[in-house]
């Protein structure tokens, strides 16, 4: 967050658009963004992990404060998964955690100090290399990670579609859903219903990535104060203050940003699950 | 060059009105959300945490549309691709 931009010769936008850039293998359509797919998944593999842990050392006396910790997350996603869901939670509840707590981990990436990866591959590979080095640490300001997120819940959302009502339900209500049954309407009826279909995902995707997206940003836009840096001068001095004060003020906001998408997306996924599972 | 600096006026003032108009439009949204809790929640304190949970979804959903445009509007600040396909 608060680190500064040490190259004298690099202009504001080259800075920002070297943050922009991901760490891609291959070409075109079939490229793949290294940084999202291995913070996204090694994240994953923590919050298992964690967790795991927590019921590995379970106990029915005095619970440490891991274990409360982790009942508390647990409770609080059941008691929403109850308040929207009503039927067999066996399944759902459980998605949901998991979609909290792994969307808020990647989230969080979001509060690393902006300039670390930049600052290990100095140390690493040297000045020279270390400008070859792409790197996002926010998978979830990240597309294609959203995307992926967002596709997986309409899967879900058609598997229970067709779980509750059958095919022929399903395809009923496709075609005769919002406005009525008589065969005239059968094809602006299918018209909404896949429009409807199609909007859940997209809004989905582009809410946590247009969030995330915009708060990276301005995390970078706070590092350029302090690029003005050139000695120890009253203007120099108050823009490194201006940074310090802006970067704390806009990290502690987002903290608030982080955990609330995690939520809307845990809780809203439930919803379009929910009403998979209505009969019209 | 000329049409580089058209490019970049035209930008600039759409940058003004994305981030202008959401942010009039979320103000307004968040403004008249909260009203309406902190009536309810004065004429039925009991409810309160119920309503609080649902005051944070609803605030991080009408905040979303803003924050999209905020990001589309900063993308457009720092790489903006019409001014590329002037070559």
């Amino acid at each position: 967050m608060s680190t500064e931009v040490t190259e004298a010769t690099q202009t504001g936008t080259e800075y920002i658009n070297h943050h922009l850039t991901h760490w891609t293998v291959g070409e075109g359509f079939w490229s793949y963004n290294l940084d999202s797919l291995i913070v996204s998944a090694v994240l994953g593999v923590v919050g298992i992990f964690l967790f795991w842990l927590a019921a590995r050392k379970a106990t029915s006396g005095v619970p440490g404060k891991w274990q409360c910790f982790v009942e508390m997350c647990v409770e609080f996603v059941d008691g929403q998964v109850k308040d929207v869901f009503h039927g067999d939670r066996k399944f759902i509840a459980p998605l949901a955690l998991t979609i909290f707590v792994w969307v808020f981990l990647m989230n969080a990436m979001d509060l690393l100090p902006l300039d670390l990866v930049s600052t290990i591959a100095r140390f690493a590979v040297g000045e020279h290399a270390a400008h070859h080095v792409y790197f996002r640490a926010v998978p979830t300001a990240d597309l294609n990670t959203t995307f992926g997120l967002s596709l997986t819940v309409l899967l879900l959302v058609l598997f229970f579609s067709f779980k509750a009502k059958g095919v022929g339900g399903f395809g009923h209500e496709m075609i005769t859903a919002p406005f009525g049954a008589s065969p005239a309407l059968w094809l602006p009826n299918l018209a909404i219903n896949i429009i409807e279909l199609c909007a859940k995902p997209f809004s989905l995707a582009m809410r946590l990535f247009g969030n995330m997206y915009a708060g990276e940003l301005v995390f970078m836009l706070i590092a350029l104060l302090g690029a003005t840096w050139t000695g120890l001068t009253l203007g120099s001095g108050l823009s490194m203050f201006g940074q310090i004060l802006m970067g704390s003020i806009w990290a502690i906001f987002h903290i608030l940003i982080i955990a609330l998408q995690a939520f809307i997306f845990m809780v809203l996924t439930v919803v379009y699950i929910a009403m998979a599972h209505e009969h019209h | 060059m000329e049409y580089i600096a058209q490019v970049q006026a035209y930008t600039a003032i759409a940058l003004g009105l994305i981030i202008g108009l959401g942010a009039i439009g979320a103000c307004i949204g968040i403004a008249i959300m909260g009203s309406k809790f902190l009536e309810s929640a004065a004429r039925q304190p009991e409810l309160m945490p119920a309503l609080q949970g649902r005051m944070f979804l609803l605030a991080g959903l009408i905040d979303a549309a803003f924050l999209i445009g905020v990001a589309l509007a900063m993308f457009l600040a720092f790489s903006n691709p019409l001014i590329a396909k002037l070559g």
